[in-house]
């Protein structure tokens, strides 16, 4: 089976700054890949060009069948990202943004209901301006925004981050359920015991680059030469 | 127009909307900047109030123009907060019909501004029109024009640190063609001249859909840049 996200010495620039230096990196289809690594090592970076965001410029780049070297836009429907900023409207309550976003993304008006029950947004906060929402209601109105959405491939830049433990808990029990209905999630983060537990497998990055052999194959990381060098 | 078009700028329109509903920034700040702008000019002009009922037309879309670019700035700012630009582009919403929505959000935004000033102008400077149909035209017409270039410049705009300076001095030289048919065809309004009126009129009107086809076609590249 064609693997979700299939990168072979995938290169992107940042401007002149090469954030991913030659990343090679396989997802297949119902796994859950843990990306870590150290501040500006390009974890986030791989999730933007997951999601068609950031241009690759080199190299080989395959997400849900896409090439993104061709036609990076064709992915951006059929992806969630949820990244360290909210992506919400302030001045919209957290039900007129998931409904929003939910029927941007031709979700059922159902799902949009369902995924706010699922994140305990149904309640008092349902008509609460994001505003006024703390940093980790704000996360959890994003996560009910993805849900709602069903993307095929989740892509999760430190998704326990603001949340409580039971948000951090509720944060598993997602990824876990998005799997079980077919989707596949990559996500970065820096909490690792929590991370390695959710993770099927994990994949290091370090200076931009990140090297693994084969679907399902343990990773192999590698802290190469200086971004820069590497790609001139 | 496709129905993916329609379904995605009237779900962009709608949220626009809801956005002013919510906020009232429009309410509160944009409609009292632009009478105040008018009761600035009565203020200027008043020792002859018969040079304010001659001027009442240009002074109006002078208070509309400055009014817009504040609009702008609004209706395109919370496009680039917090994450909201690179969810637009995930959200699978047709760009074309992200650019009709927020044409047709600035465009009820103006209008309503317009429907305030006409009143002001009415009261301040003591002109009522005489061609009311040209007149009300000629507000539909500009105001097409104003709301397509405005979103054009204001996604042009939105992701940089400069915006605010920047959307007036990209924006105020593309307009200036609808300041001045806007004008001559409320001068002809005011002074039942309604047939040359009707000419300016049609300026407008191609002006109007010059921009909005460009929109359409362009708006997806200046997303992308934003």
């Amino acid at each position: 089976m064609e693997p979700v996200v299939s990168f072979r010495g995938a290169v992107c620039l940042l401007g002149r700054f090469p954030a991913l230096a030659g990343v090679t990196l396989d997802v297949g289809a119902g796994e859950i890949v843990l990306l870590q690594g150290p501040n500006g090592a390009g974890k986030t970076t791989v999730l933007r060009a997951c999601a068609g965001l950031v241009p690759v410029v080199d190299g080989q780049a395959t997400v849900l069948g896409v090439d993104l070297r061709t036609d990076r836009r064709a992915v951006r429907h059929r992806v969630g990202l949820l990244g360290h900023a909210s992506g919400l409207y302030e001045d919209l309550t957290v039900a007129d943004n998931v409904r929003f976003w939910g029927r941007a993304g031709r979700a059922r008006p159902g799902d949009v209901d369902a995924a706010m029950a699922r994140l305990g947004l149904d309640g008092r906060l349902a008509d609460v301006a994001v505003a006024r929402l703390s940093a980790g209601q704000r996360r959890r109105a994003s996560l009910a925004v993805m849900v709602a959405r069903r993307p095929a491939l989740w892509l999760l830049d430190e998704p326990h981050a603001a949340l409580d433990q039971e948000g951090r808990d509720l944060v598993d029990g997602l990824m876990a359920d998005a799997v079980a209905a077919g989707a596949t999630v990559l996500f970065a983060s820096h909490e690792l015991d929590r991370a390695t537990a959710v993770a099927h497998r994990t994949v290091t990055i370090a200076g931009g680059t990140a090297s693994v052999p084969g679907v399902g194959a343990p990773a192999v990381a590698a802290a190469l030469p200086p971004a820069p060098e590497r790609v001139r | 127009m496709n129905r993916t078009l329609l379904h995605d700028a009237g779900l962009v329109l709608a949220k626009d909307l809801r956005l002013e509903w919510r906020s009232r920034v429009i309410v509160s700040q944009v409609v009292p900047f632009a009478v105040l702008v008018l009761v600035l000019f009565a203020f200027a002009l008043d020792p002859d109030r018969r040079i304010l009922t001659q001027a009442t037309p240009g002074l109006f879309w002078l208070a509309v123009l400055f009014s817009t670019l504040l609009a702008l700035q609004r209706a395109f700012g919370v496009e680039a907060a917090d994450g909201v630009g690179d969810a637009l582009r995930l959200s699978g919403l047709d760009p074309a019909g992200i650019f009709l929505g927020k044409a047709a959000g600035i465009a009820v935004h103006l209008l309503a501004l317009q429907a305030v000033l006409l009143v002001g102008v009415t009261v301040f400077y003591g002109s009522t029109p005489a061609g009311p149909v040209l007149l009300v035209a000629t507000c539909l017409a500009a105001t097409a024009g104003l709301a397509a270039v405005g979103s054009l410049y204001g996604v042009l705009s939105a992701g940089m640190r400069v915006r605010d300076t920047l959307l007036p001095l990209l924006m105020l030289p593309v307009v200036a063609p609808v300041l001045i048919a806007a004008t001559e065809a409320f001068a002809a309004a005011y002074d039942r001249a309604s047939g040359e009126g009707w000419r300016w009129f049609g300026l407008l009107a191609v002006f109007a859909l010059l921009y909005l086809a460009i929109g359409i076609f362009a708006f997806e590249p200046l997303l992308e840049e934003s």
